[in-house]
């Protein structure tokens, strides 16, 4: 008779944190006022309404791949770490401009990062918490040592630029983080979840088709039911909301931004306001946002902020991290 | 929940809108209108009609919403729907 067979198991790693982020913008701005000469809407209206200033769009050479190669450079190369220290590469998106290949393996090829594993996720606006959760569980059950997270949206290609509802809204951009192994854990458990009945609130129907989204549906959500998802995030993570330092949620309108900071009730937390100038990019705006923070020295290194993603599918994520 | 009164209702909602929107509870009396008196826009009302439905226990939803114009509409509604 033979044994049951066993098969071996890498050995299990306490946790995961964050080395370094990277951030890369097109160069080209759109103001409002240039939007206005578009369609009928005005400066004051979008400020009041959305919270955006300006955003940047890429031209027609700059599509997803490039905009995540420049992103990931940079985290790459504050991480310190080699391109042959990577093992998996995540690309968060949901404007690809085509389905296959994935975008992870070009982008991974472009960086020099020899036959990582590497796959696209689509989670849209939270896609960018869903593969930092990827990442940390890879690293923790052994499947990968050093993982690469990108957020990459082209959400200009699916806008209908005579749609004021929208075209107002949506921006191109990316954002990186470099997860490597820890003995004390820096990426908190993930709280996440979704909602498909409510999939045709934000939508591309098909491949003819543009965004659209039934607005004020979206923000009775946002503003509804994401802040007790946030908190539950803190709660598992043993985080108190007023020991944070920051709050970067998904950067989808300055006022659901605000209103779910309101309900998280985190007196010393910075809260993203990165939207005034750089648009809703989608899966790009939490490492976009909070690596512009982080240039900026506006928050502390060590200490911890809160990531809350959401938008199409309906779905959403969030955990505590702790700041490179 | 208990039912509350007309004054209950008022004095929930007034703190309310301070909390989001920043105005004073002494503005809001159950005449004003929310847009052309208090300068209040529809996104604004959701988040209002969202924490009216924490602390009320009533659901006001989008197109309830818009036909709720003055202070006293709304509270007509919570009242009408805790009865």
């Amino acid at each position: 008779m033979t044994a049951p067979l066993t098969l071996r198991l890498p050995e299990l790693v306490t946790g995961s944190r964050i080395l370094a982020f990277g951030d890369h913008q097109p160069a080209r701005v759109v103001t409002n006022d240039d939007l206005a000469r578009e369609v009928d809407t005005n400066d004051e209206w979008i400020r009041s309404r959305v919270g955006i200033v300006e955003r940047r769009i890429a031209g027609p050479e700059e599509g997803i791949v490039e905009l995540a190669v420049q992103a990931g450079g940079k985290a790459l190369a504050g991480s310190g770490l080699a391109p042959a220290d990577i093992d998996l590469v995540i690309v968060a998106t949901c404007s690809a401009e085509t389905p296959m290949p994935s975008h992870a393996a070009m982008v991974a090829h472009r960086l020099g990062i020899q036959a990582p594993g590497a796959y696209d996720l689509n989670a849209a606006c939270a896609g960018f918490c869903y593969a930092l959760a990827n990442a940390d569980a890879a690293i923790r059950t052994g499947m990968a040592r050093h993982v690469l997270v990108i957020g990459a949206e082209k959400m200009s290609q699916w806008i209908d630029w005579t749609d004021r509802s929208t075209c107002i809204i949506f921006a191109d951009g990316a954002g990186a983080a470099v997860v490597g192994p820890a003995s004390s854990p820096g990426v908190g458990p993930v709280v996440w979840g979704s909602d498909g009945a409510q999939a045709d609130r934000i939508m591309i129907a098909d491949r003819n088709s543009y965004i659209r989204q039934e607005g004020q549906a979206v923000f009775r959500w946002a503003t509804s039911a994401i802040a007790p998802v946030a908190l539950e995030a803190c709660e598992r993570a043993g985080v108190r909301p007023d020991e944070l330092a920051a709050i970067v949620p998904h950067q989808a309108n300055l006022r659901i931004i605000d209103a779910i900071a309101r309900k998280v009730k985190a007196p010393g937390a910075v809260v993203a306001h990165d939207i005034t100038h750089s648009g809703n990019t989608s899966g790009a705006s939490i490492p976009l946002a909070l690596s512009h923070m982080i240039e900026r020295g506006d928050v502390p290194s060590g200490a911890p902020a809160l990531l809350i993603g959401f938008g199409a599918g309906l779905a959403y994520a969030a955990q505590v991290i702790q700041i490179p | 929940m208990a039912v509350a009164t007309e004054q209950q209702i008022l004095d929930g909602l007034a703190e309310i809108i301070d909390d989001i929107v920043g105005i004073d509870k002494s503005e809001v009396t159950p005449e004003k209108n929310f847009i052309d008196d208090l300068d209040i826009d529809s996104l604004s009302m959701v988040e209002i009609a969202v924490a009216a439905q924490d602390q009320f226990g009533v659901e006001i939803p989008d197109d309830e919403l818009r036909n709720l114009k003055t202070v006293n509409d709304v509270i007509n509604f919570v009242q009408k729907l805790q009865q």
